[in-house]
């Protein structure tokens, strides 16, 4: 089926499968490999992206629901080589090892910022249960958004 | 004027590139040049525990879309590999007479999509003689019914075949005032690193097989590989790209991993796997599976005098390393961090249709220390005194020369007195204590529940040195080898660190290289706390010794007495010492060495052994009385790694420790049905812990260096996990103690603390 999409601001019109999640979409059709597979029921969170605007687990969605959206993920938030305030707190506060939770981990925090800036501890914990991360203790990761939301 | 770097909270160099294009796993290889066209292998896997295979009908699956090739066993002429630690017991990669667990694989697709490879494994048709499965590790010690005929025994390890004699029972206690006794259930846990296994395989034109790999031991696969493959290890490369987690699971290489040179050969294309989430619940090794009988005896004023551990180690359906971890690690550590004059341990490990067991994080340590620290609860709680008064009753003391514990282990360095004491103070324990009181006394519904636990591990038993190499470029920068292998620890950080400290080379110009079995050929890789005490120190040393080589270049260069040249590490230049003017950059050597072989160094440096970090955690949990459960809202950990490199590195590897740790005390288990079906075989069952469901962690620092190497660091890896399973187990089980309740197995979920209560009442 033919779609358009248009991710990270530029637009991308592709044949796909109709059984194409949006995940196989932005991986393999463009090669944006910085989106992460780690589940198969929609649980980890790691293929968390945004949908205009709004943070998606994109296996949840197949891409032809993407058709005429916008959508960033992890390789889009930097500008000119600067860092995303999200992507900055997640620096600062050591809020990711090994990395394969984190693309996701941010776009659910921005999304999680932006319904809610200035959210408590448990607001933060909440927010990112759908977002699973091994190595962290998910300890600095609510600190780096907690410091995100100050920083605003 | 600087300072030392080390110590210092340095952030980490390798975020960037996670956090704006991501790290490059072994599903991202998409433009590599040897992987172009390459195929995707499914496994077809075992949907019955135990059985014998029949027939395997492909033909079905054969005339799919995509299909490129189906092999099983036979076909791939695959012959019986013994297990490396009980050779009696053998298998094929593939099996091929008979199936010992739901997920072994079987068959292989090979298909042009990893869609059509999925599709076309539905359709292969397994007929199988189903044999009795052994779920149970007590029945399958007795049962007839054999997982492997040549053992046996489903016993395939126990330690009287290292002639530790067995436990004498309750003979033993004959002298104690006070005896308890316990049977524990360590459960069986899934690893779940967030990227699952995955690897890749591709025969280049000279012949070499090229095998990326998502493992934490690059090398260590290096020789099974070449041995699946037949080929002398001088034809295989084996290269890791940035691994998602590994926690002990991506330690050893996995059939579906060994296998895909073999398959990349016969279909004459470059071939990639990767694991579904579902695949990797039932195929991906699973930790701990530990059954403990435990008694404890001593006087009534408190002190320990007999302790008697017989663990049952679930092996799952191989010879795995899971097999060897009770007699190797729980053993040794049986004691704890007690003066315990009496001991006795026997580990027996059995094979069972499910999942083999392999190492997850603590590997053996959080048994042994679950089990002593369970054990000091039980007795506290009959004596009816404070569980932390009784540890300190028992605790060895203070000990900066190595002591040496009953049942035979060294410890290096150790102060749990002290450690005991700041985690207290920082948990506010006697305001928890007073407030537990108060809700006692009020009969809140709300009950509230405090654990201790201290404890003393090994790290860096594995291996006794490690390989680096510190090579400066023409440009001034550097090259850093390292035989560990991170994912997730931060190595390029804090390698650079400790290379930057001895050179004086920036750190963003220290580029780190492992994992790749071409340049860096010796390595025993990251696992068991090893990376810093070992790996670190190793580049710290060679670092040194490379400024030493520099240092009589420079002299050199400058016509001067190599014992006048010194290192400006600032600047990164040398000059004579008082004539700073002439100097001489790290450039300017590696150029003038160039002709010379460059202006490199490697060594492999030994270290005097392993190391025994320790600590003590404060756990604090409010229970609903009304409906069992149990909600983690304070935890202290005082953790002791010994000289400490990088506190922000530190207190992450704490914090994730304390999160695996609470979520095998409060949440996680494998379950599987009597059948030997699992019934947690995906994240949307298994209850992977969540950040809804934990505290912040408060993190006591205590720095007690070790004398076994140059920089004085102990492994903290593992120790958050290894501190916090039994604090949280403890502090459950201390919320409803009033009522009667002396013991919760893990994971203590509502249900069974809701049912604990009721028992009790």
């Amino acid at each position: 089926m033919k779609v358009t999409i248009t991710v990270n601001g530029t637009r991308h019109e592709s044949d796909v499968e109709p059984r194409t999640l949006l995940v196989q979409y932005v991986r393999e059709t463009l090669g944006l490999t910085g989106t992460n597979i780690g589940c198969d029921t929609s649980s980890c969170g790691a293929c968390s992206l945004h949908v205009n605007g709004e943070s998606v687990k994109s296996c949840t969605m197949l891409a032809v629901q993407a058709d005429g959206c916008e959508v960033t993920t992890i390789e889009g938030l930097a500008k000119d080589g600067v860092m995303h305030p999200m992507q900055q707190a997640f620096m600062d506060n050591h809020g990711l090892q090994c990395g394969f939770c984190t693309p996701g981990m941010v776009m659910a925090s921005i999304s999680l910022l932006k319904e809610n800036p200035n959210p408590t501890e448990e607001d933060v914990r909440i927010g990112l249960e759908g977002n699973l991360c091994r190595c962290t203790g998910y300890h600095n990761i609510v600190q780096s958004v907690l410091a995100a939301a100050k920083a605003k | 004027m600087g300072g030392s770097i080390l110590g210092n909270r340095v952030l980490r160099k390798e975020d960037p590139k996670f956090l704006t294009v991501g790290g490059k796993y072994v599903d991202d290889l998409l433009d590599e040049p040897l992987l172009v066209g390459a195929l995707h292998v499914t496994y077809v896997r075992s949907t019955v525990a135990h059985g014998r295979i029949l027939s395997i009908d492909s033909s079905d699956a054969a005339s799919m879309p995509g299909v490129v090739a189906i092999f099983t066993g036979a076909d791939l002429d695959l012959q019986p590999v013994p297990s490396p630690y009980n050779p009696m017991a053998t298998r094929t990669l593939l099996a091929t007479d008979k199936v010992r667990y739901v997920g072994e694989p079987l068959a292989v697709i090979v298909s042009e999509s990893r869609e059509q490879g999925e599709d076309a494994a539905e359709m292969v048709i397994v007929d199988y003689d189903v044999l009795e499965a052994l779920v149970d590790i007590e029945h399958a010690m007795t049962s007839t019914t054999l997982l492997y005929d040549a053992c046996g025994s489903n016993v395939v390890f126990d330690t009287t075949v290292l002639g530790i004699p067995e436990n004498t029972g309750d003979a033993f206690f004959a002298d104690c005032e006070v005896v308890v006794k316990g049977r524990f259930v360590n459960q069986r846990v899934a690893p779940c690193p967030l990227e699952v296994r995955g690897a890749a395989a591709a025969w280049g034109q000279d012949g070499r097989l090229v095998q990326w790999l998502s493992t934490q031991h690059a090398q260590g696969a290096h020789a099974p590989i070449a041995a699946t493959n037949g080929v002398d290890p001088s034809q295989v490369r084996v290269m890791t790209p940035d691994v998602g987690g590994g926690f002990g699971a991506k330690i050893g290489a996995y059939p579906e991993e060994l296998l895909l040179g073999v398959i990349a050969k016969r279909v004459g294309r470059p071939v990639r796997w990767r694991e579904t989430r579902s695949e990797s619940m039932v195929a991906l090794g699973h930790g701990r599976a530990q059954l403990q009988y435990v008694t404890i005896g001593g006087t009534r004023d408190g002190r320990v005098t007999h302790y008697q551990l017989h663990a049952l180690q679930d092996s799952g359906a191989w010879v795995d390393m899971g097999t060897i971890l009770a007699p190797f690690m729980t053993r040794p550590m049986a004691s704890g961090v007690y003066n315990i004059p009496n001991i006795e341990c026997r580990t027996t490990s059995v094979v069972t249709n499910t999942t083999p067991t392999v190492a997850y994080r603590g590997a053996g340590r959080p048994e042994a220390t679950a089990a002593i620290e369970r054990a000091m609860d039980l007795f506290a709680a009959e004596i009816g005194k404070d569980p932390a008064e009784v540890r300190r009753i028992n605790l060895i003391p203070k000990f900066l020369e190595p002591h040496t514990t009953v049942v035979g282990q060294t410890y290096d360095v150790g102060d749990y007195e002290t450690a005991l004491d700041k985690a207290l103070e920082a948990a506010n324990y006697s305001k928890w204590r007073a407030e537990q009181a108060t809700r006692r006394a009020q009969n809140s519904p709300k009950q509230l529940g405090i654990g201790v636990s201290v404890y003393v591990e090994i790290t860096g038993g594995v291996g006794n040195g490690e390989s680096a190499k510190v090579e400066v470029l023409e440009d001034g920068s550097a090259r850093v080898y390292t035989g560990t292998s991170p994912h997730g620890q931060g190595h390029d950080t804090s390698w650079s660190m400790l290379a930057s400290e001895q050179t004086g080379i920036p750190m963003d110009k220290i580029e780190l290289v492992w994992g790749d079995t071409d340049r860096v050929p010796i390595g025993t890789g990251t696992m068991g706390s090893r990376s810093l005490q070992q790996g670190g120190n190793a580049v710290f040393a060679v670092a040194g010794e490379l400024v030493n080589k520099a240092r009589s270049v420079a002299a050199r260069l400058l016509e001067a007495n190599e014992e006048d040249v010194v290192l400006d590490k600032d600047k990164g230049v040398f000059h004579v010492a008082g004539t700073p003017a002439v100097s001489k950059t790290w450039a300017d050597l590696a150029v003038a060495e160039k002709q010379s072989g460059g202006l490199v160094h490697s060594d492999v440096i030994g270290v005097t052994g392993p190391t025994f970090p320790f600590g003590a955690h404060v756990a604090v949990v409010e229970v609903d009385i009304e409906t069992g459960k149990a909600t983690h809202i304070a935890h202290t950990a005082c953790d002791d790694a010994g000289t400490v490199l990088n506190p922000l590195l530190l207190e992450g590897q704490i914090h994730g420790g304390v999160a695996q740790g609470a979520a095998q005390a409060l949440l996680e288990e494998v379950v599987y049905d009597a059948d030997g079906n699992p019934i947690t075989s995906n994240l949307a069952d298994y209850a992977f812990i969540s950040a809804a469901e934990l505290p912040s962690v408060t993190v006591v620092h205590m720095e007690t260096p070790t004398p076994n190497n140059l920089i004085g660091a102990k492994g903290i890896g593992e120790s958050g996990t290894i501190g916090a399973t039994p604090a949280l187990q403890s502090a459950v089980i201390d919320a409803v103690s009033h009522l009667g309740v002396r013991h919760i197995d893990m994971p203590t979920t509502a249900q069974r603390v809701w049912a604990a209560i009721q028992e009790a009442r």
